[in-house]
């Protein structure tokens, strides 16, 4: 089979007319726990990443992550879940209540079968794995929790968003790695374009445990710096992997037409997306960054001089920059839209990476203004107008984020700010 | 006296299996279904399995799909502590 043209949309999105706006977001970051605590730290150039604390990390070669610092799960978790509960899934609970707030909703506006989740998750509940593994080695079955049979479980955090809320809708959990967190915004979006009025998504992991950290440095992509500043440089002549973070976003999003009659305060819409699979390794054939691109620009119906600016994945390792930077100096031209990679301040946060890149744009076309990313200097051999440094003001009311998962998965989405026609 | 308590139940259960906000655990819980106090099936597999270990006893299977309250619980507990240690139970 050949190659599809370049311009092809390689995934048609569902069926129906309906327009999937943001009207609800909630945000756990290693530099800020909640939404516009979040934005404002971002915008301050504030880094989450330091020394990992939740455990003594000396023996490990990567020492380095951005933690969630001050969740308090009694705070923010009914007591009758802690124990059944793993961090990631405290985190997608703590995220959907405070996103269906933000929304304006309560679980009861709606009947239980309009009203659905799809998540992403990339290494379900890796802590509470840890800890009940320990008790099957060090003592014996009976001593493994019975909630082991779900807490670790990559489907965890829609499920038990799904019971808290009551929602009965579509659910569903998309395990795409990093390009999860767009993938799971997709499937809410069909959804929505289906009929189901309200979809909760987004993503959230949190594996900053012994287990999860081992599972992590396995991959060999993670920096060993000890530099938090110098660690995790995506398009840097230094680029030498990344740094682990936890926490993600988990977005309420509506029908359009919906959300307007109940005259829902609406951050933005999903406006456009394609996913595409990239070549096994060693086939000779290119990566096929450039076609999610294009197919979510198409799908969007706008043209590259449409876009604001860019939220990279930034993989921060020389061969995965350059095929990234190389898509979009091909799409864009060589330095034609201004490019960011915020995660500088939160370490790669996987399933929750992109989901807080949304969150970020659509902040970032509300306030006109995007923030930089920092640490990085040195970008000799990328085209790329890399927004360092400082924020950078911006107008326009489209935004591209992009997010690459290991194991060839390329996903990009278009998102309209508020004021999109 | 009981060996194992009502109270002896309930602090466990909140150990394992927290506590609902709107649920009160006291004495007038006793005769209540552990549905209504909050408690569903993998709660209870986790009070029987920490009550096994706890008091060095083996619970019947049947104790999950019968013991209904924390009533009944307690008397299924009280009845194995009673099988395993039949000379406490005649004095």
């Amino acid at each position: 089979m050949t190659t599809a043209p370049a311009t092809a949309a390689p995934t048609t999105t569902a069926a129906g007319t309906a327009r999937a706006v943001v009207t609800g977001v909630g945000v756990l970051a290693p530099n800020g726990i909640g939404a516009e605590e979040y934005w404002a730290a971002t915008l301050r150039g504030e880094s989450g990443i330091a020394r990992i604390t939740r455990f003594d990390p000396s023996s490990y070669p990567s020492r380095l992550a951005g933690e969630v610092t001050g969740f308090s799960v009694r705070d923010h978790i009914p007591s009758r879940l802690v124990p059944q509960t793993d961090r990631t899934t405290q985190f997608a609970l703590a995220g959907a209540d405070w996103a269906l707030a933000d929304a304006g909703l309560n679980a009861e506006s709606l009947p239980a079968d309009e009203r659905g989740v799809v998540t992403a998750s990339a290494s379900g509940g890796f802590e509470f794995g840890q800890r009940e593994l320990g008790h099957l080695w060090g003592k014996d079955p009976k001593h493994v929790s019975a909630y082991m049979s779900f807490a670790w479980f990559y489907a965890v955090n829609s499920g038990q968003v799904s019971i808290r809320h009551d929602l009965r809708g579509p659910t569903g959990v998309l395990v795409t790695d990093q390009a999860g967190g767009l993938d799971a915004v997709a499937q809410a979006r069909r959804r929505i374009r289906k009929g189901t009025p309200l979809m909760l998504t987004g993503g959230m992991d949190a594996s900053l445990c012994p287990y999860g950290l081992a599972a992590q440095i396995s991959a060999g992509i993670l920096s060993e710096s000890e530099d938090p500043a110098r660690a995790y440089l995506p398009f840097d002549a230094a680029a030498n992997g990344h740094v682990p973070g936890e926490g993600g976003a988990i977005l309420a999003l509506e029908d359009a037409d919906r959300a307007r009659e109940r005259g829902a305060r609406i951050h933005g819409a999903i406006g456009g997306y394609a996913a595409t699979f990239d070549p096994r390794p060693g086939s000779g054939r290119p990566a096929n960054l450039e076609r999610a691109v294009r197919g979510a620009l198409a799908d969007a119906g706008l043209r590259p001089g449409d876009i604001a600016f860019v939220l990279a994945d930034g993989a921060g390792e020389p061969e995965p920059d350059r095929v990234e930077a190389q898509a979009l100096t091909a799409v864009f031209g060589p330095g034609g839209v201004p490019v960011s990679v915020p995660k500088t301040m939160t370490g790669r946060l996987y399933s929750g990476a992109a989901p807080l890149d949304l969150v970020t744009a659509l902040f970032a076309l509300r306030d006109g203004v995007v923030p930089p990313t920092v640490h990085v200097e040195e970008t000799t051999g990328h085209d790329l107008d890399l927004v360092t440094g400082a924020p950078r003001p911006v107008t326009g009311d489209a935004a591209l984020v992009l997010a690459r998962g290991r194991g060839g998965f390329n996903s990009a989405m278009v998102v309209r700010g508020p004021s999109a026609p | 006296m009981s060996a194992f308590t009502t109270e002896d139940l309930f602090q466990i259960m909140r150990e394992c299996a927290g506590e609902e906000e709107a649920v009160d655990l006291s004495s007038a819980a006793a005769e209540q279904e552990f549905g209504l106090l909050g408690y569903d099936s993998l709660a209870l597999m986790e009070a029987i399995s920490r009550v096994e270990r706890g008091y060095g006893i083996a619970l019947p299977e049947e104790t999950l799909g019968e013991a209904l309250t924390p009533a009944a619980f307690v008397a299924v507990v009280n009845a194995a502590l009673a099988d395993r240690m039949p000379a406490a139970g005649a004095a």
